[in-house]
């Protein structure tokens, strides 16, 4: 069950940990300077949140750190979801991808909040704090851009097209899902997707924006340790001062 | 004669440190001064996201990444406060832009010049941040009051800033034999360029003497530069690391440290364009800017419908 736990929190850090990094990459290129703030504020959470469940995965597993943990591990090791690894083409899609993982994390934390292992739904107390006012900001966001413009409809209903497929992998269970339903730390992620779905298509719905049709979409999935082709360049970015100076504390 | 009986009650106010509010009589000059200083402060922070910008994704540790990303938010919050001290001056925000993007509105020189690694973020924070603050902790007492207001809020943040700054620059000093040299060829790069950032010496200095008499600055461009200086110098030599001047040397006479002449063609150069970074930086807000015109668009559009929605009802 350890490493099933360890499997899990890498994947619950590791997801926050690339979606930050991806606003990390937004930073300055906001349309207006609010937005530079808000987006910011929501990165800088989602760092706290990564660093929290390194930190458990870290001590669950002994002799490491979350800091090792994030800058030397190699990419197979990573458990992240495939849609924060998705690119920042541009706001609508900033925007859609936030939305959608905004929405999945509200109804993860709230379950997790009855999690058997305290340190989790610890985590996720403090987490479901921020994530509720993440969510407010996105949901915002799709309204005036699906009710905003035709085009801003255009853009915003063809990055939530493109991105939809990404969504299977949030609620398809592998092995470590089941463990941890059985150990009462988590439910299936199979068990969020009605309540994410009736979340994510009344805002769609009352955005004026299509809800795209469920698809198959991979046989192996970011929370398996296989991944995008964009993974590695975030890695390769975000580790490169660590793994040039071995010897270095930073 | 009425203008001059209000000028004359204008510079009372003055005299006896009553701050100026954005409804009260003041001469076009005071306020093209302070529209052209504060937007000019604006821009700077918000240009200045740019350079730090640049290693955020590189980070070397969860704890660097977010300060830098902590700072970098606070850097948008000054921004955000100054366009809006500025904006009681009668000039939209959407205008600042504008001449920021046409190059008739400055920022600060210092951020045209790269960051080129991990120690850039410890020299930016200690040396910048620091000579930010002197400046700014002057401004506080600046006569005009949403300026003023502006200042206090932003320099408790800025002196974390700057210490945060400085412990990357600690780190590295005592770190491995790479590090130490990173830490000197940043501080070898960005000593000069922070000297720089008071501007010209008070005999060249085109605006200086009005804007004391008005106090819109405080102390003049020379007395700043010197106590950044003196303050600077002491800190470095915590670090063991060696300041790229060989003149500087405490004063007994004056109890200054002197120090070289400034390099002001580079100066000049830097203001007037031909910097290393000048043209990446505006074309970088450019970009953001245009690219980011639907999405404000669509903003505005919603909110429209949003209010025409709620007065039908």
């Amino acid at each position: 069950m350890k490493d099933e736990l360890i499997d899990y929190c890498l994947r619950l850090g590791d997801s926050s940990l690339i979606l930050s990094h991806r606003i990390a990459e937004y930073c300055s290129k906001a349309p207006i300077l609010e937005e530079d703030l808000a987006i910011t504020n929501v990165g800088l959470d989602l760092l706290g949140q990564a660093e929290n469940f390194l930190n458990y995965a870290a001590k669950l597993k002994g002799n490491t750190t979350a800091d090792i943990l994030t800058f030397k591990r190699r990419e197979g090791d990573f458990r992240c979801l495939h849609l924060v690894q998705t690119p920042n083409t541009d706001f609508a899609y900033i925007l859609a991808r936030q939305f959608l993982m905004d929405s999945y994390h509200q109804i993860l934390f709230n379950k997790l909040l009855n999690s058997k292992d305290e340190t989790i739904s610890g985590i996720s107390k403090k987490a479901i704090k921020e994530v509720n006012y993440h969510l407010d900001r996105s949901s915002d966001w799709i309204k005036r851009l699906g009710l905003g413009t035709k085009e801003s409809n255009d853009r915003i209903q063809n990055a939530i097209n493109n991105l939809w497929m990404y969504t299977d992998e949030l609620f398809t269970d592998n092995s470590t899902d089941l463990s941890m339903e059985k150990n009462k730390i988590s439910p299936l992620s199979s068990n969020l997707k009605k309540e994410w779905s009736e979340l994510v298509v009344k805002t769609l719905r009352d955005s004026e924006i299509e809800v795209p049709k469920d698809v198959f979409y991979s046989l192996k999935y970011g929370k398996d340790g296989f991944h995008t082709e964009y993974l590695g360049y975030i890695l390769a970015e975000m580790q490169h001062l660590p793994l040039l100076y071995p010897d270095a504390t930073w | 004669m009425e203008n001059e009986r209000k000028l004359e009650e204008f510079q009372q106010k003055i005299d006896a440190n009553i701050k100026i509010e954005p409804k009260d009589w003041m001469p076009e000059k005071y306020r093209q001064t302070l529209i052209r200083q504060i937007s000019q402060h604006a821009h700077s922070e918000i240009i200045g996201m740019q350079p730090e910008g640049n290693w955020l994704t590189r980070a070397p540790s969860l704890r660097a990444k977010k300060i830098l990303m902590a700072k970098i938010q606070d850097e948008a919050g000054h921004g955000l406060y100054l366009y809006c001290a500025a904006e009681t001056l009668g000039v939209k925000r959407e205008q600042f832009l504008q001449w920021l993007h046409e190059g008739k509105a400055k920022y600060s020189s210092v951020f045209n010049y790269p960051t080129l690694t991990w120690a850039d973020m410890g020299a930016v924070g200690w040396l910048v941040d620091g000579a930010a603050i002197v400046n700014q902790v002057s401004l506080q007492g600046t006569s005009y009051g949403p300026y003023s207001r502006a200042m206090v809020k932003i320099c408790m943040e800025e002196s974390f800033h700057q210490r945060q700054g400085f412990e990357i620059m600690v780190q590295l000093a005592k770190g491995t034999e790479e590090q130490k040299q990173m830490a000197q060829d940043a501080l070898n790069r960005w000593w000069w360029p922070s000297i720089m950032m008071f501007g010209p010496h008070d005999s060249e200095s085109a605006h200086s003497n009005q804007s004391l008499k008005w106090k819109i600055k405080r102390e003049s461009n020379d007395e700043l530069r010197q106590r950044y200086i003196n303050k600077t110098i002491e800190q470095g030599q915590h670090l063991g690391l060696t300041f790229p001047d060989p003149n500087l040397k405490f004063n007994e006479e004056t109890k200054n440290y002197d120090y070289s002449p400034i390099d002001w063609d580079e100066f000049w150069n830097v203001v007037k364009g031909n910097g290393p970074g000048n043209k990446l930086r505006i074309n970088h807000h450019i970009k953001a800017h245009e690219d980011g015109k639907w999405v404000r668009e669509a903003a505005k559009a919603y909110s429209k419908k949003i209010n025409l929605s709620k007065k039908i009802a």
